[in-house]
């Protein structure tokens, strides 16, 4: 275990491997039927929710929330479907900073993890401890709150809602591993053929490191489509608030949620309104999950287990 | 080349530890950090005066204890199940792994309507559900002695698949050798479980024990405040430090009571890490952080 996170994934697959397929046996059985149960309960908050979103107003009020609806139900989605400007307008905020979070803050993380990487560079260790500290001690949400909004003053733009996470230091310190134990040979060869270190890091170093890239990608991805947090302390302005905070507001007042329905005297399914709203919301995250639940999963290993 | 990143950390980490001398201020917006006037601890005095204080402190510990042993004991449990079945169906055992793993994905936000579908009092299933027994419906936002149970439930919900992950890993890299070699001997699973996986699973449980108790200080703010929503009734229970700053500052706007609970839970933070560090050193030597 000691030996370094990196090792794991590589350990595992050659195992899958080796394992051949056993006929079950009865404990497998009972540890089957014990994973299929958990699974089950696992499962069953977003079942719930899916059925809310599926059943009529009156069904929820009369028999409350149920697992299975009792009749299939879309007034909840026509509604917000109706006029859907507002979702639209939130699902666009937090595309353009997911991309732009994402792109960036791996872009400049890699940046600042490759010299940290190299043994040659003399300031190595001084400015690892820069990165490092952050992880220890923070200033807090006070200080923070005072120089966003009274020095900086860039709250209520994009700007606050993807700056305060772009440098992530626990992922810099993975990067640094990962590009430390790339071949030193290439980067002197590349040296000796005359190469400046810009294009040894786009051309050898960036390539090689294709997994650890796309695992902490994907870790900042989801920091960034989950995050209602920035929102909550910059975001006033309507036009850029984001999924998740539009979600938040949605669940302290539905009347935030505006559908041009309430022109016409319709009756809000209030409580259906919220759940179908809270599946739209899901519905890509669990999609892009299963598309690439694999590299999530060899992801954790290379981050959870040591640095 | 590593211009931008640096400038990144100075300005949104390091500036703000030197903001903790606003705890030792009486900060005035137009006076700003610099200019307004020092006061010395009043704002410390200030703030361990109030019973808040007292509340927060605890709930924040009791609460994080709590979730590092649930996590832990389930996590380990899940683990346990997977390596059992590893090898035999292909597709069930991805299938478990995704089901247990997705929590994880969703945001508190989107965990706070899972958790009010559940618990709301009129519609809520669980009220339905008692009431089909015969049970009194129970006002679960008003009843703040049972949100230590719903919190860790939640918690290991949404971390128990990440964390089982970490830990099947753990168990993977063990060579088999030493469970053939156990077989032969005539040993049960159950002793594989205690003489072979835990022990040479517990450098790994250790670190990320002490590394829990490093973050023992920081409570997971939106759990404290989506999951709850926000409901004063249950403060006796749920009211944490990241929740009381987060009030002081924007709902109260009394900035020195905040910051000085910021910079409390900051210094304090601090030297847990440090000792869990130390802790780690003395019983794990190659995977102490620093």
């Amino acid at each position: 275990m000691q030996s370094s996170s990196l090792a794991a994934p590589l350990q595992v697959a050659p195992l899958l491997r080796r394992q051949r397929y056993r006929r079950p046996r009865a404990g497998n059985l009972a540890v089957h039927a014990c994973l299929l149960l958990l699974s089950f309960l696992f499962l069953v908050p977003l079942i719930l929710l899916i059925s809310a979103s599926l059943s009529s107003e009156a069904d929820i009020s009369t028999y409350g929330f149920s697992l299975v609806p009792r009749t299939i139900d879309f007034a909840a989605y026509q509604y917000i479907l109706n006029d859907p400007s507002q979702i639209l307008s939130a699902y666009a905020v937090t595309i353009t900073v997911t991309l732009a979070g994402t792109f960036a803050g791996v872009l400049i993380m890699a940046l600042l993890a490759y010299p940290l990487s190299r043994t040659d560079f003399s300031l190595r260790r001084p400015l690892s401890f820069v990165v490092f500290f952050t992880l220890l001690f923070s200033g807090g949400l006070v200080p923070l709150y005072i120089l966003v909004t009274h020095y900086l003053q860039i709250q209520d733009t994009l700007f606050a809602l993807i700056l305060p996470y772009l440098v992530m230091p626990w992922y810099v310190l993975l990067l640094r591993a990962y590009f430390a134990q790339l071949p030193r040979e290439l980067i002197d060869a590349a040296k000796v053929d005359g190469a400046g270190e810009w294009r040894i890091f786009f051309q050898i170093v960036v390539p090689l490191s294709r997994p650890a890239l796309a695992t902490v990608a994907l870790f900042c991805a989801l920091a960034y489509w989950n995050d209602w947090y920035l929102a909550l302390l910059f975001i006033n302005n309507p036009a850029l608030v984001p999924l998740q905070y539009l979600l938040y507001q949605i669940s302290t007042n539905i009347a935030i949620l505006q559908t041009s329905s309430q022109a016409f005297g319709v009756q809000i399914p209030a409580l259906s309104a919220q759940m179908a709203i809270a599946v739209l919301a899901i519905g890509p995250i669990t999609l892009a999950f299963l598309a690439v639940q694999k590299h999530f999963v060899s992801g954790i290993t290379l981050g959870g287990v040591k640095e | 080349m590593m211009a931008p990143g640096l400038l990144v950390l100075f300005v949104f980490a390091y500036l703000p530890m030197f903001g903790i001398i606003i705890a030792f201020k009486d900060y005035r917006a137009y006076q700003g950090v610099l200019g307004s006037r020092w006061v010395g601890l009043k704002n410390f005095y200030y703030l361990f005066q109030t019973d808040d204080a007292r509340r927060i402190v605890v709930n924040t510990l009791t609460m994080n204890a709590l979730f590092i042993v649930s996590v832990l004991v389930v996590a380990l449990g899940i683990a346990l199940l997977l390596k059992e079945v590893q090898g035999s169906n292909r597709w069930l055992t991805r299938f478990y792994q995704s089901t247990l793993f997705f929590p994880y994905l969703f945001s508190y936000v989107i965990i706070n309507y899972f958790v009010f579908a559940l618990l709301n009092t009129s519609n809520g299933l669980v009220n339905h559900t008692l009431h089909s027994i015969g049970v009194q419906a129970v006002h679960w936002y008003e009843s703040p002695q049972d949100w230590p149970v719903i919190l860790t439930l939640v918690t290991v919900w949404k971390n128990g698949g990440f964390w089982s992950i970490v830990y099947l890993a753990g168990m993977i890299a063990i060579n088999p050798e030493y469970y053939e070699a156990a077989s032969l001997d005539g040993a049960t699973a159950w002793q594989k479980i205690w003489h072979i996986t835990l022990p040479l699973l517990r450098p790994l449980i250790i670190i990320n024990i002490l590394l829990s108790i490093g973050r023992i200080f920081y409570a997971d703010f939106g759990l404290f405040y989506q999951v709850t929503r926000n409901a004063p009734e249950l403060y006796p229970t749920t009211d944490v430090i990241d929740t009381y700053v987060y009030r002081t500052l924007t709902t109260i706007g009394d900035v020195g009571m905040a910051s000085a609970a910021g910079t409390f839970q900051a210094v304090v933070g601090f030297f847990l890490v440090i000792f869990s560090n130390w802790l780690v050193r003395r019983t794990e030597p190659q995977s102490a952080i620093f």
